[in-house]
């Protein structure tokens, strides 16, 4: 059928095609056009990607404080986590005039200039769970500091072994830049509050299921005395807990490190593991909404030392290069593991 | 012994279908008009109904969108009017724009030079498809298919998953600047302009041209006439590839980022939007104004919708279901009109047409 009659059928596909698509357009109609103008409390989320069940937490507590606030949220995003994906939706953003734009950026850099120009156009630009430069927003909010994360481990592996003994670190690749700083403050922590405890080596899972896997197989028989096993990266110490939940050492050698509750829960469940640590994505998303409004309103402008009133998790004052700390590291546990899904 | 005369045994006039109407009706009722006609509905309806859509910024950031699809469509049309496709236009985009993040940061070259490397290795990469498709005669989809991945694995290969994102700032303002200040015309908009006049005159008014549609609807055919299939086909994917990473230059520069997976999926875009704009599958029949209009529908559509809140994937549902649409509403017309015709002419000429459709649709 490839010749079709355009002389006596162009009429009808005209039609037909024009009404097709009007139907198809049309159907969205039914979600109401949005209202706009800067000012207005209007707050869009824009994860990395929609469908990740991390978002998908931070940017449920983003809603709770719009609805909180009586702002109105929008949660919108590309379906793979690429900077490229995420530019229409802050152009959009710009288009909207929307009060402010929350964004967790798929590149520090790339995204930019589309946060710049959207900047221009009134939005203010909150970033968080990923920065991007300092100059492209007005607040980031940090989930956790260095700091907070490596005492949290630390506190949590004392607390595991009964502050003496051998411990081991599984961590990613030799060179992670985050993963070599939270060693490093752990390090201090340990040499400064806990001299009981000895760290006996350092492994490298390159943040691979299989060699981390292969890796905490080979601390425990290199190290028959080992207490403990601190992994500050997820891959690992889901590897780490899926060797010792099948190990003579389950529940003998203990692990912690950062972790997130899916990958985590059942080995919380069976007693591999105790307890471990990672922020609140939930409380990091209703924070982060906190702070858009609290630009809109003009109550802060992202300067050091401005403070504003984050609903129940009450007050937070801007630091250094506009960001904002939610606090310490969340301690996961099998009381309230059950609570998240992420 | 009288020289034989041709002479039709009914003593009928010979008539064209293709003549056989005032050229305003043959220029107007056409599949390209309906297109630009849903265009021109779908822009003023989304005026009207969708907020914030009449903002200043909507065109200016609706042209930067959709400017790799208008530039590697323009290619794509010809590819596919001759009954090929080529697949691997968005991994050439990618494989560019790694080139160019490559040369400018590890190389010291200066983005012209390394945007000029860029189109030259595209062009390269298009004269390999095009040469194993039109000497090495294997079919356009496996070739293509198979360089979608190779390419694009070499793009990732060379990059893995960091990204170059540290441009001149002069180059990467370029890309954005708007032609008028104030008006919604990116510059990106010129080397398009430029580009659509070529491949207008390539196309539809040139020797190579009327080549490239025998070709689609008959490929031996072709050959007998007289056009050199083997040479047109391997232009068109060089083409094809050069043009894929102009685009992937302009990609690198807009987003300020060279990564190996920049522009995934688009080549199924691209396509989309040729087949939208009223070019056939099999080949044979399209023009470039209904392709450009393709584009710009599938622009305004997810411009629109984009503003009103709906994700990507219903985006892409609604430009599917309309692609897949456009195709049924082709067929269904097709042979509707085939029956109006055998009722109103006979079956004679439908008859014929038909035959011919069959054979060349099978060569395709």
């Amino acid at each position: 059928m490839k010749f079709i009659n355009r002389r006596t059928a162009a009429l009808t596909a005209l039609a037909l095609t024009a009404s097709l698509a009007l139907t198809a357009c049309g159907s969205d109609d039914e979600s109401g056009s949005n209202g706009n103008g800067g000012g207005d409390a209007s707050v869009t989320f824009l994860p990395k990607n929609l469908g990740n069940p991390y978002f998908d937490t931070s940017d449920a507590g983003g809603k709770k404080a719009v609805e909180e606030f009586g702002g109105k949220f929008e949660e919108v995003g590309p379906d793979t986590a690429t900077p490229d994906a995420q530019v229409p939706f802050i152009n959009t953003a710009a288009q909207q005039g929307v009060g402010a734009l929350v964004v967790s950026a798929n590149d520090p850099k790339a995204i930019c200039d589309a946060l710049n120009e959207a900047s221009d156009a009134g939005v203010k630009i909150v970033t968080f769970d990923s920065d991007t430069e300092a100059d492209c927003r007005d607040i980031y909010v940090n989930q956790a500091s260095s700091e907070g994360i490596a005492k949290a481990q630390v506190d949590l592996i004392a607390e595991q072994i009964g502050d003496s003994g051998e411990i081991a670190i599984l961590s990613a690749a030799a060179n992670a830049t985050n993963q070599n700083a939270w060693i490093e403050l752990m390090e201090k922590e340990l040499a400064a509050n806990h001299p009981n405890i000895k760290l006996v080596d350092t492994v490298y899972g390159d943040d691979d299921d299989q060699t981390s896997f292969d890796k905490t197989a080979a601390l425990l028989q290199s190290h028959p005395n080992l207490k403990g096993i601190v992994s500050p990266t997820t891959v690992g110490i889901a590897a780490a807990a899926r060797y010792l939940s099948t190990s003579k050492s389950k529940g003998k050698v203990a692990l912690t490190g950062l972790g997130t509750p899916n990958q985590m829960r059942e080995y919380v469940e069976n007693g591999t593991v105790t307890a471990f640590a990672l922020w609140n994505p939930e409380d990091l998303g209703y924070l982060a909404a906190f702070a858009a409004k609290a630009l809109i309103d003009g109550d802060i402008e992202g300067k050091k030392g401005d403070t504003f009133e984050a609903g129940e998790l009450g007050e937070y004052t801007v630091g250094d290069n506009g960001e904002v700390l939610l606090g310490d590291p969340f301690v996961f546990n099998a009381d309230n593991i059950g609570d998240f899904d992420f | 012994m009288s020289t034989p005369v041709l002479t039709r045994p009914d003593g009928q006039a010979r008539t064209y279908d293709a003549y056989a109407q005032p050229w305003w009706k043959r220029t107007l009722l056409t599949r390209e008009m309906a297109i630009i006609a849903l265009v021109v509905a779908v822009y003023a309806w989304s005026m009207g109904n969708v907020a914030n859509f009449d903002s200043p910024l909507t065109l200016y950031y609706l042209f930067l969108d959709v400017a790799p699809l208008l530039l590697i469509a323009l290619p794509m049309t010809l590819i596919i009017i001759t009954g090929e496709i080529d697949l691997s236009v968005a991994s050439v985009v990618g494989l560019s724009s790694v080139l160019v993040g490559v040369l400018v940061q590890d190389g010291g070259l200066s983005v012209p030079v390394a945007a000029l490397i860029a189109i030259a290795v595209g062009a390269v990469c298009g004269a390999f498809n095009g040469f194993l498709v039109a000497y090495v005669g294997l079919p356009s989809l496996a070739v293509t298919i198979g360089t979608l991945a190779l390419y694009r694995g070499i793009a990732v290969g060379i990059l893995g998953t960091t990204a170059k994102t540290d441009f001149p700032e002069k180059w990467t303002d370029l890309s954005k600047e708007r032609i008028i200040e104030g008006q919604p015309y990116p510059m990106i908009l010129i080397p398009f302009l430029v580009l659509l006049l070529g491949f207008v005159l390539l196309l539809h008014f040139s020797p190579f041209g009327r080549g490239v549609y025998d070709i689609g609807l008959n490929d031996e055919a072709a050959q007998f006439a007289g056009v050199d299939v083997a040479r047109t086909k391997l232009w068109l994917f060089l083409l094809a590839g050069a043009v894929s990473a102009l685009a992937g230059v302009y990609f690198t520069l807009r987003f300020g980022s060279a990564r190996g997976d920049n522009a995934n999926g688009m080549e199924l875009q691209v396509i989309a939007a040729v087949l939208l704009g009223g070019v056939s599958i099999f080949g044979g029949r399209g023009a470039l104004h209904g392709v450009v209009a393709g584009v710009l529908l599938i622009g305004v559509i997810s411009s629109a919708m984009r503003l009103e809140g709906q994700t990507v994937n219903v985006i892409n549902i609604v430009i599917g279901v309309l692609l897949v649409l456009s195709v049924i509403s082709t067929n269904l017309l097709g042979w509707v009109s085939g029956q109006v015709r055998s009722r109103t002419r006979g079956s004679r000429p439908s008859t014929s047409r038909a035959q011919s459709g069959t054979s060349s649709t099978t060569e395709g």
